[in-house]
């Protein structure tokens, strides 16, 4: 039974690490490429999840929601690059976080405007419906499984764009050097505004597929943000092997963490101690896994060139 | 000329007189009405304004503030009303931990505050006020009818609820009524939106029953997960986590689930069936648990206007205390620590003729239920 415990803990671990590589991945693209530090990339979560559930609910289909959430949060995410993000690129980082942080107040009321400040119901199609057998006993929600899928296969496309494709070429050459491609002819505004399209596709996404699993509402993007922004730190800025190494280790060490510490405290101490004390050491875990990576590696896993 | 001036004289007095039982009164409302915990506070308005709109009370003065569900902004707020606006009363808060923050402050200035949700231990026992009166409940009890009811058919219980104090209050309740053992107990982390872990624990403890208390998007995030986890073991929580408000987001989910609250859209009196449908009329949905409350919250302080000047301190706490009023909930009385004394009911989530899921009162957990803080305190 506990072989089957393991797996399945593991399992959820990776679950999280997927779903945190989805909105790490556009994260610390658009830090590497444009040298932006985006703190409305949770809103851009919220905005994907939202527009699944509207279109799920009006036409009876997920699918049909999925592809508008990636629509969606790639349209709103291209009309504020061209609208506010652009003119912020030469400025420093202090006046980017203002801005952004007044972006994120301004989709949070515009979502609660439009939608209402009731949460939003959104389920799992009835393709995903149910939990599949796991070896050892156990049984694990198909759903799940599924956004695991997802998870990898966006890792591998992402891997290919980056390095098989000329838009791939471009991002790589815009990370190293962007004064220089920009002397190329390659036209720099438009190459911003697609990468900052594709990372805020990859936040709706991941905020349609979680939004499945729990509440579509307003605010919801913003615990999520900052597990992002600990993944890029631990991975390296800048760098997608290093936010998907991230993901995984963040997931994988807060689910264990959740899971172990209560267990392990209670061998030494009264049970309903352990779990108090259990809990608050699980919920600072990744911030001390964090710290210790960073006391070593003080640019992160996989640094990327500055 | 002398037949004028008493005609004046006359005029003069029924003015006067008039005046004087049209003392303006200001309200102050802090809620939140922003952020994810929204939903709570935007009932809790609409039923509040709703009821005095009704009542046709034109002297209540309503100063209505967004706490966004932070402590430090709701403290702010409350010290501009009382300083700024000099309200007559505070009532609104949702939380528990920003009551914490905004009542033993406020208390303290001599402004009565009057709880139409958050119910601390610690202000029901040592530091109960004269000053302060909930409406709504203390914060263990609901748990506290739930560990009663569960008796009945479970004899090992997997519980969890949030790392905070009404997470810690919620599980000490539930426990001080319940009998049978525990399979395990888990505090989650505050705002957490996904149970996998938690679920996985459950499924592999071969509990009996499961018993959560996680308000708001929480609870949506646990049901719609478990649900899905292929783990069939009977799940009952507090009413707050099966609400007008979040039902519809937990969706089928939720049907058949049994939970405990004060109050019900389907509880039998006068009074209930006119607050629903009023609040239907006039909002095209249907009543939450903290509209339900807001709702007696602001009778009872228009009962004790009609009887006590609001200037009269004194007078004024009698009057609400008295708790002359109708209350949705039927019977209803203050304890020695101005918290109520009522009767707390088991209900199950049904789905009604057009869809819309709800829920049914199916038993009593508790007849004229008391807090177990009410000895501590010594007024």
């Amino acid at each position: 039974m506990f072989t089957a415990l393991l797996i399945e803990q593991l399992l959820n671990g990776l679950q999280l690490g997927v779903m945190l590589f989805l909105m790490a991945a556009g994260l610390t693209l658009i830090f590497g490429v444009m040298g932006l530090i985006n703190l409305a990339h949770g809103s851009l979560y919220m905005i994907g999840a939202f527009a699944c559930a509207t279109v799920a609910a009006a036409t009876g289909s997920f699918w049909i929601g999925l592809i508008a959430s990636l629509t969606a949060a790639a349209g709103v995410g291209a009309i504020i690059e061209v609208a506010v993000i652009r003119r912020l690129y030469s400025r420093d980082h202090l006046d980017q976080v203002l801005a952004t942080f007044a972006l994120i107040l301004i989709l949070s009321e515009g979502s609660r405007w439009l939608f209402g400040s009731f949460p939003l119901y959104l389920d799992i199609p009835p393709l995903l419906q149910g939990a599949v057998p796991l070896p050892g006993g156990g049984q694990y929600q198909l759903y799940r499984l599924a956004i695991i899928g997802v998870g990898i296969a966006v890792a591998v496309g992402l891997y290919l764009l980056i390095s098989r494709t000329r838009l791939g070429m471009r991002i790589r050459a815009g990370e190293s050097d962007r004064e220089m491609i920009a002397a190329l002819g390659v036209d720099i505004g438009t190459l911003y505004t697609v990468v900052f399209a594709l990372g805020a596709a990859l936040a709706g996404l991941a905020g349609a597929l979680v939004g499945a699993l729990q509440s579509v509402q307003v605010g919801m993007g913003e615990p999520v943000l900052i597990l992002a922004f600990v993944v890029i730190v631990i991975g390296g800025i800048g760098s997608i092997k290093g936010a998907l190494v991230g993901a995984v280790i963040v997931g994988v060490v807060d689910t264990m963490g959740r899971f172990l510490l209560p267990s392990l405290l209670s061998l030494t101490m009264p049970a309903s101690q352990a779990t108090t004390i259990g809990a608050a050491l699980a919920s600072m875990l990744i911030y001390v896994v964090m710290a210790l990576i960073l006391a070593f590696r003080p640019s992160g896993l996989f640094a990327a060139q500055s | 000329m002398n037949r004028i001036l008493a005609a004046s004289l006359l005029g003069l007095s029924l003015a006067t007189s008039s005046l004087a039982h049209a003392e303006p009164v200001k309200i102050g409302v802090i809620t939140t009405l922003s952020g994810g915990g929204a939903g709570l506070g935007i009932d809790m308005r609409d039923a509040f304004t709703l009821a005095i709109k009704q009542s046709g009370n034109k002297d209540v003065e309503l100063v209505i503030e967004d706490d966004a569900q932070k402590p430090e902004l709701a403290v702010q707020i409350a010290e501009k009303m009382i300083q700024g606006d000099k309200v007559d009363l505070m009532t609104g808060i949702i939380w528990s931990n920003l009551a914490m923050a905004v009542v033993p402050n406020t208390v303290a200035q001599d402004v009565i505050y009057l709880s139409p949700n958050a119910g601390p231990s610690a202000l029901a026992g040592a530091n109960c006020n004269p000053n302060y009166f909930n409406v709504a409940y203390q914060n263990d009890n609901f748990h506290e009818a739930m560990g009663q009811y569960a008796n009945k058919d479970y004899k090992n219980a997997f519980i969890l609820a949030p790392n905070y104090p009404a997470g810690k209050d919620a599980l000490t309740g539930f426990k001080r009524y319940y009998k049978g053992a525990l399979a395990g107990e888990i505090y989650t982390q505050v705002g957490q939106t996904d149970y996998a872990a938690e679920i996985a624990q459950i499924r592999a403890s071969g509990a009996d029953s499961v018993y959560f208390f996680l308000p708001g998007g929480m609870g949506i995030a646990f049901m719609k997960q478990y649900a899905q986890s292929g783990v069939n073991i009977p799940v009952t929580g507090p009413g707050f986590s099966f609400s007008q408000d979040v039902l519809p987001a937990i969706g089928d989910a939720a049907l058949g689930v049994k939970n405990s609250a004060t109050w019900s859209k389907d509880l039998d009196n006068e009074a209930n069936k006119k607050f629903v449908e009023a609040f239907k009329a006039e909002y095209k949905r249907l009543p939450s648990i903290y509209a339900a409350q807001s709702w007696d919250t602001a009778n009872l302080i228009l009962a004790a206007l009609s009887k006590a000047s609001v200037k009269d301190k004194d007078a004024f706490r009698a009057a609400l205390k008295a708790a002359d009023f109708q209350s949705v909930r039927g019977k209803f009385t203050f304890n020695t620590n101005n918290h109520p004394i009522q009767n707390i009911y088991v209900r199950e989530v049904v789905k009604e003729d057009d869809g819309v899921l709800t829920n049914m009162i199916i038993a009593t957990a508790f007849e004229d239920h008391k807090d177990a803080y009410a000895d501590k305190c010594s007024m």
